[in-house]
């Protein structure tokens, strides 16, 4: 067979079938390439496109009566509301959880304690939300009431509590929770990275292992860290079933222990099924607006991983 | 030389540092405290553990304050600190597990559960079945094929454009500006909130076949959409890690580069593709957001993923919570969506399980 050939033949029978399987090969591996950016883009002109009525609708046939931006402007705020409270809570626990299982926890241990912080990550948002409803909330009347009643002058702990505990404290929490496991397992990725000559520098230097860690790794890590909490922050904002089945939503309040306010994810979830017409519009107009919300926290957040990356080659 | 050291510094180093047995003795001293201040104000365990935990960390922090000095104390402190974040990270993981074990088992275990849908199920099933305290009718069966339907094909979808791209990106693209625009874009993608695929998806169709259009098929687009970026980035990840050898191998024997794609990378790399396949399927399988504006909610089985609304298990534990079947007896449909969630974790954690178990099956068989 390789005999006769001295060099690959043109027009041969295999070699052209070779040829022309190559061209479709490489041509779907592109179009598929080219589908996805294709599809994102798409995902933002059909929204834009399904979202106009909204802006030129008469502003009276809008819900509330008063424009597109007095109805969308609660919302967003108690989307951040929600996803601040969630990112308090998550941010600190999550980068201990992730220096637990990098530097604290044995390292026979180590690898077991990552599965189960990823599973807290495979539970199904709805099971959590249904959790955060029936057992968290009734859970959480108690200190909300007492909250209430010691904090009160506290304009986020102004009374009365809520008694059904379903408020968008809870609701934080639960996102909290679901967020946790993003942070955790993307800054335990960064900690394992620092580079062991330092760490073990600081210790033979005689520091101890939380100095060595303040001088060493977390350094190291900051950039890695701020742009977990970013990513944690983009799934916060745009989780829905959290909030919808956890918050007995309401109108714009301050006081974050009594029902009330309202997250663009859940004001969808909530509404969408029975929407119709210029209603459809409207939600379809409060997606695209946590679509940009997302997108330009996941932009920023990636940017800073992506420049992250070269430096950490360096070491 | 070692022996003589020791001689020397051993007064020094042993000096201002706590005995070796301290923190058990410490431990045990905070648990008989904290037993002795919960029985006073009323004895639960949690509280108990709760309480000598803070105990334990307090006395722990001040002896190594007191006899260790101030660096000593702090560290202490900070590994106190990382202890407790990891056991509080921990709460909400058990309490969900219990919560669904404890509501779910009685529903799942109800004859009928699996093999019944909830056609013909009223209220006044729920208020007879209450009343005469018969089991709860009605069960998961057609949500359960919906869920199986859609999943596969959001996978049909999802699997060959994910894994095509992954190729392009590795095999073809050298590094262009128009791959590393792809990586960034997917990147992205991952972070798109799961309602704004659905919203997606639901557009689109609204547009193709005018609005209101719901079915099972709307569904699965809007759950590659989910889906695809989770599948570029794992199959990616697999693919990069083939040693360039393998391919260089067999270009040298003269096979063509698609043939020694399907025939060397592919089945080099395919443990990690097929785990991350599986991985990304776990993960769309347990989305609710997207499936409620394109799915709609059906009572009975569909099994044309193009034509009529189609039930779902998260939409099912969903609506079971929102809008119980009786409303003036909540307890059969709370049953019934908690026994649904058990079954999904189940099912999500068998993906997980087999995800792990594909990877060791399809290994590459090394000489080594």
């Amino acid at each position: 067979m390789s005999t006769t050939k001295l060099a690959p033949a043109k027009g041969a029978g295999p070699e052209r079938s070779g040829r022309i399987g190559d061209k479709v090969f490489s041509g779907a591996a592109l179009g598929a390439g080219a589908l996805i950016v294709t599809v994102l883009f798409a995902v933002a002109l059909f929204l834009i496109v399904q979202a106009l009525p909204t802006f030129t609708a008469n502003p009276a046939d809008i819900t509330g009566g008063e424009g597109f931006f007095a109805y969308i402007f609660p919302i967003v705020i108690g989307t951040l509301i929600a996803a601040t409270i969630a990112l308090l809570i998550a941010t600190p626990i999550g980068v201990a959880v992730a220096l637990f299982i990098s530097h604290y926890a044995p390292r026979s241990l180590a690898r077991g304690l990552g599965y189960v912080v990823d599973l807290l990550a495979a539970i199904p948002s709805v099971v959590y939300g249904a959790w955060g409803a029936s057992f968290l909330a009734s859970q959480l009347k108690g200190p909300y009431a007492w909250l209430a009643d010691n904090l009160g002058w506290i304009p986020i702990f102004g009374g009365p509590a809520s008694g059904t505990g379903k408020t968008i404290l809870t609701a934080g929490i639960v996102l909290a929770v679901m967020v946790l496991p993003i942070i955790a397992s993307l800054t335990r990725e960064i900690f394992l990275q620092a580079p062991m000559l330092h760490q073990e520098a600081a210790l033979a230097l005689g520091a101890t292992r939380w100095e060595m860690i303040r001088m060493a790794v977390l350094p190291f890590a900051r950039g890695g860290i701020i742009s977990a909490v970013m990513l944690g922050l983009g799934r916060a904002l745009g989780e829905t079933m959290a909030v919808a089945l956890v918050l007995s939503s309401g109108p714009l309040i301050a006081s974050l222990i009594r029902s009330g306010n309202q997250t663009i994810a859940a004001e969808i979830a909530l509404n969408f099924p029975e929407a119709f017409g210029l209603r459809m519009h409207e939600l379809i107009a409060a997606g695209l607006v946590l679509f940009v919300i997302t997108l330009a926290v996941n932009m920023v957040a990636r940017w800073i991983i992506n420049r992250h990356k070269e430096f950490s080659g360096a070491n | 030389m070692a022996t003589l050291m020791t001689e020397r510094k051993r007064s020094a180093l042993t000096r201002n540092r706590l005995p070796r047995y301290s923190p058990w003795a410490i431990a045990a001293g905070a648990v008989v405290v904290a037993a002795a201040l919960m029985s006073l104000i009323g004895f639960n365990v949690f509280g108990w553990a709760v309480l000598s935990a803070v105990l334990f960390a307090v006395a722990n922090v001040s002896a190594a304050a007191i006899v260790e000095g101030r660096r000593k104390a702090v560290d202490k402190m900070m590994t106190s600190l990382v202890y407790g974040a990891f056991l509080v990270a921990l709460l909400p993981l058990v309490s969900v597990i219990w919560t669904v074990l404890v509501q779910g088992i009685p529903g799942l275990l109800t004859p009928g559960f699996l093999t019944t849908s909830m056609n013909g199920v009223t209220g006044a099933v729920d208020n007879a079945s209450v009343e005469n305290g018969t089991p709860v009718l009605g069960g998961v069966y057609h949500a359960l094929v919906g869920s199986v339907l859609i999943t596969l094909w959001a996978t049909l979808i999802s699997v060959p454009v994910g894994l095509l791209t992954a190729i392009y990106l590795v095999e073809y693209s050298a590094g262009n500006r128009f791959s590393k625009a792809i990586t960034f874009l997917v990147d992205v993608m991952t972070g798109i909130p799961s309602i704004v695929a659905g919203l997606f998806a639901a557009a689109f169709f609204a547009m193709i076949l005018g609005p209101g259009t719901k079915t099972g098929f709307v569904a699965a687009v809007a759950l590659s959409v989910l889906m695809i970026p989770v599948v570029v980035r794992s199959s990616e990840e697999m693919l990069k890690i083939v040693p360039n050898e393998l391919r260089e191998a067999a270009y040298a024997l003269g096979v063509r580069k698609w043939r020694t794609i399907l025939k060397v990378v592919i089945p080099t790399a395919i443990s990690g593709i097929a785990s991350g396949i599986t991985l990304a399927i776990a993960r769309v399988i347990g989305e609710t957001a997207p499936l409620l504006v394109t799915a709609g909610f059906a009572t009975t089985i569909n099994m044309n993923v193009f034509a009529g609304w189609m039930a779902s298990l998260p939409t099912f534990i969903y609506t079971q919570i929102m809008t119980p079947t009786s409303p003036s007896n909540a307890d059969p449909s709370t049953q019934r969506a908690w026994a649904a969630a058990l079954l999904l974790i189940i099912l999500v954690m068998l993906l997980n399980l087999g995800a792990r178990l594909v990877a060791r099956l399809f290994a590459p068989k090394t000489g080594r």
